[in-house]
């Protein structure tokens, strides 16, 4: 008998769920506890010696945080997740695993602004070296891969100028490269794109934007694809050397293709820290059962006023990767067929000036620093997310200073367009 | 057949088929995996034979150390692998000599030797390679799952209290046959650096 496959919405429902073994509970229970009591000594040992399943610390792991960590290595195709505190916290615990000081990784210019932060700053701290690629030319990362280089970095669609990269071809430079690609595939979740399907070792997402997508939690989640041979060379030793912290532990050898989500979490989460909080665990869960109502609605709604707004007389430019004509179209329709997403930005006639006049008129949307929300959302980024760039690194990363940000909601349509109507006379 | 990936109805007809495991370069060192592999299907309720000719005159968890597959004084249902690749051709060789035939050849995480597996095969026995049975059995019954790993799998009954020494259902919806496309390529990528 061949077994019948469930589909994406089934997944986003069941998947890592089961009826509580205790109560019968239908919905997974927020269990909010730091610890969990051993059996015996035996069962204690063998739990901190990684040699059986279960829970010690919540900081290492909890129920509810692993319903989420399996739904959503469901959802992207991969072999294992692991949740943590932030999208942030996702990137310092993934790339901790495969950098040591004096490394380098590759990234494309075209992320989110607090991800350039992060990079710029904080891992320098750490030696870790950025080395920037243009998402838009594959010839720059060819260009950028060195003896040092240890992992490369991309946005399926990149926060926030609407642009869809060109995963396979960026994969093929990081299997030429023998590093893994890392793909934050936040922007598209899963039911839009599945970078592993296309080449992609490592998934990360900040869980807080459209997984979750009601705007109340913030998490991040690493997903281990399972494809990179993490032993070939002695570039990861972390993962293929015997680890002290664990009795000498091989953690490819004893976990095969998902030992970099075992790695992340008995080395990086254990280590560093950033543990979920299981209530925040169990919000993006609910979330997740409805994504794929949600974000079909977000792109058809998206869609729509990336339209409305092509037409109008005040608006310079759209750039949305769903319209006809955008740069990124052809991508989009081979990357991302049910639609663009619903973060993009668009630019006015007005510049500067006009851009913080429509923020300020606007009464539905909300003026914040968030996406992924239910509302519709909008920002400035050059005055805030991408502020600590220069102007040079602001239009690189789609972020000049006549741009506007918008993360399209779930209202009616014709509501959001009226308010952006509004706005644009006013 | 194709080992680069397996359908769970194989994987899970064998682990719920068998009774009897001889684990061959099983360890007495309690941080080895084959040791606490071992442990995990002797606490399933499979009856195991810990096979490694160092260590007679020992036991694992209980169970006495063999010197070989043919000193077991039982039939063995599955010989599981805990060697390196090249010594799989001689132990499937001795498998196939016991009286009664063992069912299956299973070698471990890591092992993948296709003559011995054709070898095994053509005698009529079922073979896994490069695969953990505690792995397979933890995913199977989801008990993988507190690790947040994807077990590929579905269920809508309320789950057992996991208790020492019980054996738990591995017959949950099945998600994706044998593996994921990742699997797929990442067996591909071995042969083609190989």
């Amino acid at each position: 008998m061949t077994d019948r496959l469930p589909g994406f919405a089934t997944l986003a429902i069941h998947a890592g769920a089961q009826p509580d073994p205790t109560t019968g509970a239908r919905a997974t229970p927020i269990y909010q506890t730091t610890s969990f009591v051993f059996n015996d000594a035996d069962h204690a040992a063998s739990l901190f010696g990684l040699q059986a399943f279960g829970n010690i610390y919540t900081r290492i792991g909890n129920p509810t945080n692993a319903v989420l960590e399996e739904r959503v290595a469901a959802l992207e195709g991969g072999t294992a997740a692991l949740a943590v505190a932030s999208g942030h916290a996702a990137q310092v615990v993934a790339l901790q695993m495969l950098l040591r000081p004096g490394d380098e990784f590759i990234a494309a210019r075209q992320l989110y602004g607090g991800s350039i932060n992060q990079f710029t700053h904080a891992f320098k701290s750490f030696g870790w070296n950025v080395v920037w690629a243009d998402g838009d030319d594959i010839s720059t990362f060819e260009q950028a891969v060195s003896p040092r280089t240890k992992a490369i970095f991309i946005e399926s669609l990149a926060n926030p100028g609407g642009s869809v990269t060109d995963i396979e071809a960026v994969s093929a430079v990081a299997r030429k490269a023998g590093v893994p690609l890392i793909v934050d595939n936040t922007l598209a979740t899963p039911y839009l794109i599945r970078p592993i399907d296309h080449g992609a070792d490592i998934v990360l997402h900040s869980a807080t934007k459209f997984l979750g997508g009601h705007g109340n939690s913030i998490a991040g989640i690493i997903v281990d694809a399972g494809t990179f041979d993490w032993s070939r060379d002695n570039k990861y030793p972390m993962l293929s050397e015997p680890r002290p912290e664990y009795h000498g532990i091989k953690l490819q050898e004893t976990f095969g293709n998902f030992a970099f989500a075992i790695a992340c979490r008995v080395l990086g989460l254990r280590d560093l820290g950033p543990a979920l909080s299981p209530f925040n665990a169990f919000m993006i869960l609910t979330g997740i059962e409805t994504l794929p109502l949600r974000m079909q609605r977000h792109c058809d709604n998206a869609r729509a006023v990336a339209e409305w707004l092509s037409a109008h007389p005040a608006v310079a430019a759209v750039n949305y990767a769903g319209l006809a004509g955008n740069r990124y179209n052809n991508l989009a329709r081979k990357y991302a067929p049910k639609g663009a997403g619903a973060v993009f930005t668009f630019s006015l006639k007005g510049g500067y000036d006009a851009g913080v006049s429509l923020v300020s008129n606007l009464k539905l949307f909300s003026h914040l620093a968030n996406i992924g929300d239910t509302r519709s959302l909008v920002i400035h980024p050059a005055s805030t997310t991408h502020s600590q760039l220069d102007d040079a690194a602001k239009t690189k990363a789609g972020a000049g200073p006549d741009i506007v940000r918008v993360s399209i909601g779930l209202e009616d349509k014709d509501d959001i367009i009226a308010d952006l109507d509004q706005a644009l006379q006013g | 057949m194709n080992h680069d990936t397996y359908d769970d109805d194989y994987i899970r007809g064998i682990l719920n088929g068998v009774k009897t495991i001889a684990m061959v370069g099983a360890s007495p060192v309690n941080v080895r995996p084959s040791y606490f592999a071992f442990k995990y299907l002797a606490q399933r309720g499979y009856d195991m034979i810990p096979v490694n000719p160092g260590q007679v005159g020992k036991s694992l968890v209980g169970k006495p150390f063999v010197a070989s597959l043919r000193d077991i004084d039982r039939p063995v249902d599955m010989v599981d692998i805990f060697r390196n690749a090249d010594a799989a051709l001689a132990l499937v060789e001795e498998a196939l000599s016991l009286t009664p035939l063992p069912k299956v050849i299973w070698m471990q995480l890591g092992v993948r030797n296709d003559k011995a597996a054709a070898m095994a095969e053509a005698a009529g026995l079922k073979v896994v390679m490069n695969r953990c049975p505690k792995i397979e059995y933890g995913r199977l019954s989801s008990e993988i799952s507190w690790m947040g790993v994807n077990s590929r799998t579905l269920s809508a009954k309320r789950a057992p209290i996991p208790t020492q020494g019980m054996r738990l259902s591995l017959n949950r919806v099945s998600v994706g046959g044998g593996g994921t496309g990742a699997a797929d390529r990442a067996a591909q990528d071995k042969k083609d650096s190989a």
